[in-house]
């Protein structure tokens, strides 16, 4: 049993007329298993609070805590983050040009485990993953994002997530840009991982779409840099009815 | 000396065509006071049926193209013999021949080699280049009617050659050149390669990739002369540049003649600066006299490090160190693995991915 706990996380970023505040004391605890939905209008934060608790150097941490299992998160270098059991499916996957997924992902395994997985083994392992995803063989042969769908580079996202087995995924938008079909392969590929782990999820979404294949525990609403209300399932559908007027205007 | 040039005067830095090179690098190669010794510098390693080296009395075999290179024309000044290179007409030469120097001293030499690509051959052609030289180096490629040559001029030079190079190609109808420059070593690099047609249908492919660390300066100079109806080429060279005072130049002439309708071209240059003190210059020319054109068009880019594709890979666990070399690496790729040799596109990587050490990169 891990514990993801974010206290009071105040984030800013560089702008041209100095520092913009993002993140105005996010706390948020998840454990192992637990499945925890963000939602929240455009502009509220909710991709801040994913990039800066992977670590991305444009974000500037300046007040609050982050710990996994008691360990200071924000302390760790990006890969240190990724090696504590820290994984993040982006949004908007990057291409790296001239690296072959087979290559990539090779690496990224033998960063994780600590030893280079073992060749036979590991080949079987990522063909089943990537049949379970539903992606054609000749993927692995193909450079990291370039030229991928956009359907494409969400289920290279989830990919690494079945390979990588970490302790929590934050999924930051793994519903924007899929249709119905993608995303169903895509939600199941989440399940199957938490299905088969111990996984805890922050499930970072605009729309109530994909909880209906990735079910959440508790539904945190996202609004102005911080969290505004918290509740279970049922919050989802109030969301999916009403909107996020009352949290912008208030 | 009585075979010293007459009426040559060597450049002063403020011609266009030498304004980015440190003359006073070039180790005497165009210092009119200094004769130039003539060496048959070229070997095959892998004798392949097919294709046959003669060494030429240079009166015998003029040069085919005219250069207004000062450093051919101080080599030429100065060639005794000529090492002559064929591919036998309707050949297929399956295994590619593999060039190795000989006979450089590392005093100030000239060298010229004219490779002959019978009708309807097809060749690979390797080149490499190591070891110290103080070299004036010129290659004429003659590839007759439905040729292909696919010519790969390796740099590999140890730290303190000196190579100033033409490599320059004549093809003639339905013809076909590719070419593979690849620049890692020696103290200053300048290579000229460059391109005329003899026919329509032809084509050239120009790839290059150049990394220069502390103080190297490694220059390509490209020219593609469309003056025949056409003809197809392209240009894509990638650089990557790491250290103190490091120095690239990229040229791109392509020239478009009025009697060239139906031109089809398109050039490139990438350059990737990894650390401060280096300097990428890159000069894309494109002059067109005819409107009636497939296409003709150019970019250029110099740019750092790209830190989103950094972070990419360091959030899955990769250290920097390594997802760094496999950026560069796969930069770097594109170019490589069209050498389709498996042992040299190793060696090459672990040049680079030693001298990135070195200069902590």
């Amino acid at each position: 049993m891990s514990t993801l706990e974010i206290k009071g996380l105040q984030v800013s970023v560089a702008t041209e007329s100095g520092f913009t505040e993002i993140l105005r004391g996010v706390d948020l605890t998840i454990k192992s298993g637990e499945t925890h939905a963000i939602m929240g209008p455009n502009g509220s934060g909710k991709s801040t609070l994913a990039y800066s608790i992977a670590g991305h150097p444009k974000y500037t941490i300046t007040g609050g805590s982050v710990t996994l299992d008691g360990a200071d998160v924000l302390a760790m270098s990006v890969d240190e983050r990724a090696k504590a059991g820290l994984f993040l499916a982006m949004q908007y996957p990057v291409e790296v040009p001239g690296v072959s997924v087979t290559n990539f992902l090779r690496t990224a395994a033998t960063a994780i485990r600590g030893e280079a997985p073992k060749v036979r083994t590991w080949v079987g392992e990522v063909k089943e993953a990537m049949k379970a995803l539903n992606m054609d063989t000749n993927f692995a042969e193909r450079n990291v994002n370039e030229g991928f769908s956009g359907g494409e580079k969400k289920r290279h996202e989830i990919l690494q997530l079945e390979l990588l087995k970490p302790k929590f995924a934050i999924l930051d938008e793994t519903d924007s840009g899929l249709d119905v079909d993608a995303l169903r392969i895509v939600s199941e590929g989440v399940n199957r991982v938490k299905a088969n782990s111990d996984l805890g999820i922050m499930l970072i979404t605009h729309y109530t779409r994909i909880l209906r294949y990735i079910k959440p525990d508790f539904v945190h609403v996202f609004a102005a840099g911080k969290i505004v209300e918290e509740g279970g399932p049922e919050l989802a559908d109030k969301l999916e009815e009403k909107g996020y007027a009352e949290y912008t205007t208030a | 000396m009585s075979t010293l040039t007459t009426n040559y005067l060597a450049p002063t830095g403020r011609e266009e065509a030498w304004r980015f090179t440190p003359l006073a690098r070039v180790g005497g190669l165009l210092d009119s006071s200094i004769a130039l010794e003539s060496v048959n510098s070229v070997r095959i390693t892998n004798a392949q049926p097919g294709v046959t080296l003669n060494v030429v009395r240079a009166a015998d075999l003029a040069a085919l193209s005219i250069s207004d290179d000062l450093a051919t024309i101080r080599a030429r000044e100065f060639i005794e013999e000529v090492t002559h290179i064929q591919v036998a007409a309707n050949s297929q030469i399956s295994e590619p021949l593999i060039l190795e120097r000989i006979g450089l001293t590392g005093k100030p030499q000239a060298s010229r080699t004219l490779i002959s690509c019978g009708v309807n051959s097809h060749a690979t052609i390797i080149l490499h280049n190591s070891g110290e030289a103080i070299l004036a180096d010129e290659f004429e490629f003659d590839l007759a009617s439905g040729s292909t040559l696919t010519f790969v001029s390796l740099q590999e030079w140890s730290g303190k050659a000196v190579h100033l190079g033409r490599q320059h190609a004549i093809i003639a109808r339905d013809a076909t050149f590719n070419s593979i420059v690849v620049t890692v070593g020696g103290s200053l690099v300048r290579l000229l390669p460059t391109v005329e047609f003899s026919g329509p249908g032809s084509s050239a492919d120009l790839q290059g990739l150049y990394f220069a660390t502390d103080g190297q300066h490694l220059e390509h100079r490209l020219h593609v002369d469309h003056n025949f109806p056409n003809a197809k080429s392209r240009v894509n060279y990638k650089g990557a540049l790491a250290g103190d005072k490091a120095h690239t130049v990229w040229i791109g002439d392509v020239y478009i003649r009025s009697n060239a309708e139906g031109t089809d071209t398109y050039e490139l240059n990438r350059n990737l600066l990894l650390s401060d003190g280096a300097r990428a210059d890159s000069v894309p020319n494109l002059e067109i006299e005819t409107g009636e054109i497939v296409g003709a068009g150019h970019a250029s880019t110099t740019g750092r490090f790209d830190d989103e594709q950094l972070f990419y890979l360091s959030s899955r666990g990769i250290p920097a160190e390594i997802a760094r070399r496999l950026v560069i690496r796969g930069f770097f790729a594109e170019i490589v693995g069209k050498i389709k040799n498996e042992e040299i596109e190793n060696r090459l990587m672990d040049r680079i991915d030693s001298e990135l050490a070195k200069v902590g990169a």
